[in-house]
């Protein structure tokens, strides 16, 4: 074999490295997602989504958990995509090129990467003790926005990046004034990519469990939560929970949770993809 | 042991390859029908041609008009493009080079490409003019070595970079990253250059440094250029080839087809009256 | 009136983007209050130097370095299976497979990182552990064996998807030059591209390690609540994520040593991940501007 038929062949043993890798990703989440089903799907009817916690494995179900989850995401939504958006479009279209602007630029690039727990450890002092907001709704919601800020951000900027300059002149050319531009033209124009964002930020957020435990949601809750400050566990406590008991029962209730956590989290991300489709397809 | 011994097996099997290719008999080309589609759409409609060993074969013709696509055919650079279809012979020294079996790396080596953009690797002179000895395996840094300078040499670029060879490619000027680009090319030694508008990115100085040079490789090299510049193509062609929307419109001597054009289309296309 | 509205609408908008600036200092100010309370009563040298973490026992000691080496052991095993995997990935999109089968597959695997990292644990726990402890008998229930692969799988798309962006970026002058000249996908991808777009796969990596670190709920669950001064991947450890989520299940005085104690782990977390995050976005706007 001379070294060209080596290399040939070198190449097309990495072109099948290459391929086994790619599908072993996805053939791990199948086969995983397909375990999961297995264990989890029998246990899943109505009851199960609206009973109570219980010391039984039979008789237990997600309702507070699940109940939970939507005021946290409702209220996360809420508080974060107000002041995301509105300091994406600062960042986008007011903000000078200084030194002020880098230094946000590069902390909003950290935050993106500190560790949700300390989040969770930021939302206790904060929230939780200093503004005596105990282990409420409220104090977890307000810890998940501040978690998820810097992903709204950065896609609230990347959307308006995309929508072409012209549209801005125009407007401009028209008489209007910045802000009429900001809120005539350019967010309807960047609405879809910015959609996009906030939906993935709210998945993420619907699965984070790290900081919410160090917030102080309980595992166990006899009541869904009514108002912002009420006491409250969400899904994924629910599920760590369940995991950490001995007795197999819950952990075949882990199993369906996990089915209903991750139904919303792929719909979550479907929706996120479809928008992201529609919307680039009107730029390309 | 086991390493060295297959190290030494290696280099030897690769200066033998290397050997193998006659650059003192350079490559005749015959194309037979070849038509290529990209899709649907047809970029090369059925041309014939010959180009004669140790000449300067010139490519011309509007923008559009399929020469470049043309002239990737001889090096099977289009392979990678997905909707890529050909159909046709080229035949080099008489071996058709899209039959299944041809090597595709080997056929490379044999057939050098000088692109319209210089495109040097972001490393430094000497890597980029080594790095087709390395990727056939060559290890001996004495060989190399030599093969790096004489290419340089070649190229017209030896004094210039001689005291910097460390540095990096990227600090050249436009105009000697171009040469530069030649002697990567020239250090593998092949028979046939392709050269893709070489000069179209540079100053009136470095192309007239490059059309000199290519004045110089023609007495061992067969080179086809395609070129936008028609007064490029009378200066440095022997033979000038006209093409228009996929198709050959003239073919012949470069003198003849920029003094007495046989078809109308070729006559106003090189008097600037389109294009 | 109208130059009022614009006035305040912007002003408003600024206070917006000062917010994250607020969770900066925000941060800093709250880990740092505590871990000074923290330091005021546990030596720094024996927190760095003892290997025995038992704040929740009579005996109490306060070394780092257990934690510290549990967080680096499901780490390392988790970025020993990403980085191979991932790199291999990102090559094989950008390089050899055909633009339609990258389209649809990528997101797909972006879907990996999008699933809630409770489910992981879960799968490191109730399926991967045992499935290894048919190969490894002395495997114990918590490991950070199992974590650490599972971590590596959920860490996956961050390598894949931003090392081929990266290498995408790479212009295909140079792909055509070094095929031009004989070579193939293989060598031009190693010899070329990968070295061009270095900067970005180097990114990738450091945004893999910083979350692999971070990671909380597959080592909580999965490798155990053990603080354990070893290298040994079979046995349960504890990593610092995990042994916050420890003390705040529990139930922790308000104000105690205790209570402290995660500020004082929380603290060195941080500094870790920032450091890794601030080299990462220093090499990120070197590259931006060679692109550009």
């Amino acid at each position: 074999m001379n070294s060209i038929q080596k290399n040939r062949l070198k190449d097309r043993l990495f072109m099948y490295w290459g391929m086994f890798s790619t599908l072993i990703g996805l053939v791990l989440l199948v086969v995983f997602i397909g375990d999961i089903l297995i264990d989890g799907l029998g246990i899943i009817d109505w009851s199960f989504i609206t009973n109570l916690p219980s010391r039984k494995a039979e008789k237990a179900g997600i309702y507070t958990a699940l109940m939970g989850s939507i005021w946290i995401l409702f209220l996360t939504a809420f508080i974060a995509i107000p002041v995301g958006v509105a300091a994406g479009v600062y960042l986008e279209e007011y903000s000078k090129k200084n030194w002020l602007s880098g230094i946000l630029e590069i902390n909003i690039s950290n935050l993106a990467g500190v560790p949700s727990i300390i989040y969770g450890l930021l939302g206790l002092e904060v929230f939780v003790r200093i503004m005596n907001l105990g282990a409420s709704v409220l104090a977890g919601s307000l810890t998940l926005s501040l978690l998820i800020l810097p992903i709204i951000i950065v896609a609230t900027r990347e959307a308006i990046k995309a929508v072409p300059k012209s549209i801005q002149d125009a407007s401009y050319a028209l008489g209007a004034s910045k802000w009429q531009t900001i809120w005539h033209q350019i967010l309807p124009a960047s609405g879809g990519g910015i959609l996009t964002g906030v939906i993935l930020a709210l998945s993420r957020a619907v699965g984070e469990t790290a900081p919410l435990i160090v917030v102080g949601a309980l595992a166990y809750v006899p009541f869904a939560p009514d108002n912002p400050m009420d006491e409250f566990s969400v899904l994924p406590i629910q599920i760590f929970n369940w995991i950490s008991r001995p007795q197999h029962g819950f952990i075949e209730n882990a199993a369906a949770a996990i089915i209903i956590l991750l139904g919303i989290t792929f719909i979550m991300n479907g929706i996120a993809v479809y928008f992201r489709n529609k919307w680039q397809k009107k730029w390309k | 042991m086991e390493i060295t011994m297959e190290k030494t097996l290696d280099q030897k099997v690769v200066v033998n390859t290397i050997e193998a290719i006659d650059t003192s008999k350079p490559s005749k080309i015959e194309v037979k029908d070849v038509n290529v589609w990209y899709g649907d759409f047809q970029a090369i409609k059925g041309i014939d041609m010959e180009i004669k060993p140790n000449t300067v074969t010139a490519f011309i013709g509007p923008s559009g008009c399929g020469k470049s696509t043309f002239l990737r055919l001889f090096n099977r650079m289009n392979d990678y493009i997905d909707s890529h279809r050909m159909e046709g012979k080229i035949k080099i020294n008489g071996k058709n080079i899209y039959k299944k079996k041809v090597n595709v790396e080997e056929l490379r080596k044999e057939i050098g490409m000088v692109f319209q953009k210089p495109n040097p690797f972001p490393k430094s002179i000497f890597e980029n003019v080594a790095y087709g000895l390395k990727i056939q395996g060559i290890k001996d840094k004495k060989f190399i070595e030599e093969r790096v300078e004489k290419a340089l040499k070649q190229a017209d670029l030896w004094e210039e970079v001689k005291d910097k060879l460390k540095k990096s490619a990227l600090a050249l000027s436009g105009g000697q990253q171009q040469r530069l680009c030649i002697a990567r090319t020239l250090a593998v030694e092949p028979s046939i250059i392709l050269m893709d508008e070489p000069t179209s990115a540079l100053d009136p100085i470095s192309t007239s440094k490059i059309e000199n040079l290519i004045f110089e490789l023609k007495k061992k090299y067969t080179i086809i250029i395609v070129t936008h510049n028609m007064q490029q193509a009378s200066r440095i062609s022997d033979y000038t080839a006209f093409f228009y929307i996929g198709e050959l419109i003239e073919y012949g001597k470069t003198k003849k087809i920029f003094t007495n054009p046989e078809k109308k289309r070729t006559e106003n296309y090189i008097t600037g009256r389109f294009g | 009136m109208r130059k009022i509205k614009e006035y305040l609408i912007e002003k408003l908008l600024f206070s917006s983007a000062l917010i994250t600036i607020a969770v900066t200092f925000g941060i800093i100010g709250v880990l740092g209050f505590e871990a000074i309370i923290f330091f005021s009563e546990v030596s720094i040298l024996e927190f760095f130097t003892d290997t025995q973490w038992t704040p929740l026992f009579a005996d109490k000691h306060f070394g780092i370095l257990p934690l510290l080496t549990g967080t680096l052991l499901t780490s390392f095993i988790a970025i020993s299976v990403a980085l191979p995997i991932g790199l291999s990935i990102g090559i094989y999109l950008s390089e050899y497979a055909p633009k339609s089968f990258r389209k649809t597959v990528k997101p797909l695997l972006e879907l990996l990182a999008a699933v809630p990292t409770v489910v992981y644990g879960f799968f490191a726990l109730i399926v991967v552990t045992p499935f290894l402890q048919g190969f490894i008998p002395n495997l114990s229930g918590f490991n950070s064996l199992s974590a650490g692969i599972v971590m590596g799988i959920m860490i996956i798309p961050f390598i894949s998807s931003l090392s081929e962006d990266a290498l995408h970026a790479v212009p295909d002058a140079l792909r055509e030059a070094s095929f031009g000249m004989g070579a193939t996908k293989l060598q031009t991808a190693f010899k070329v591209v990968v070295p061009a777009a270095s900067s970005g796969i180097i990114v990738s990596i450091i945004l893999a390690i910083s979350r692999a670190i971070g990671e909380t709920m597959i080592v909580a669950i999965a490798a155990g609540q053990q603080p354990r001064f070893t290298l040994d991947p079979t046995v349960p450890v504890e990593t610092i994520t995990a042994y916050i989520v420890q003390v705040s299940l529990g139930d922790v005085q308000h104000g105690s040593i205790e209570y402290r104690t995660i500020f004082a782990a929380g603290i060195t977390l941080f500094v870790v991940t920032f450091l890794l995050n601030t080299i990462s976005y220093r090499i990120r706007k070197k590259y931006q501007q060679r692109y550009e």
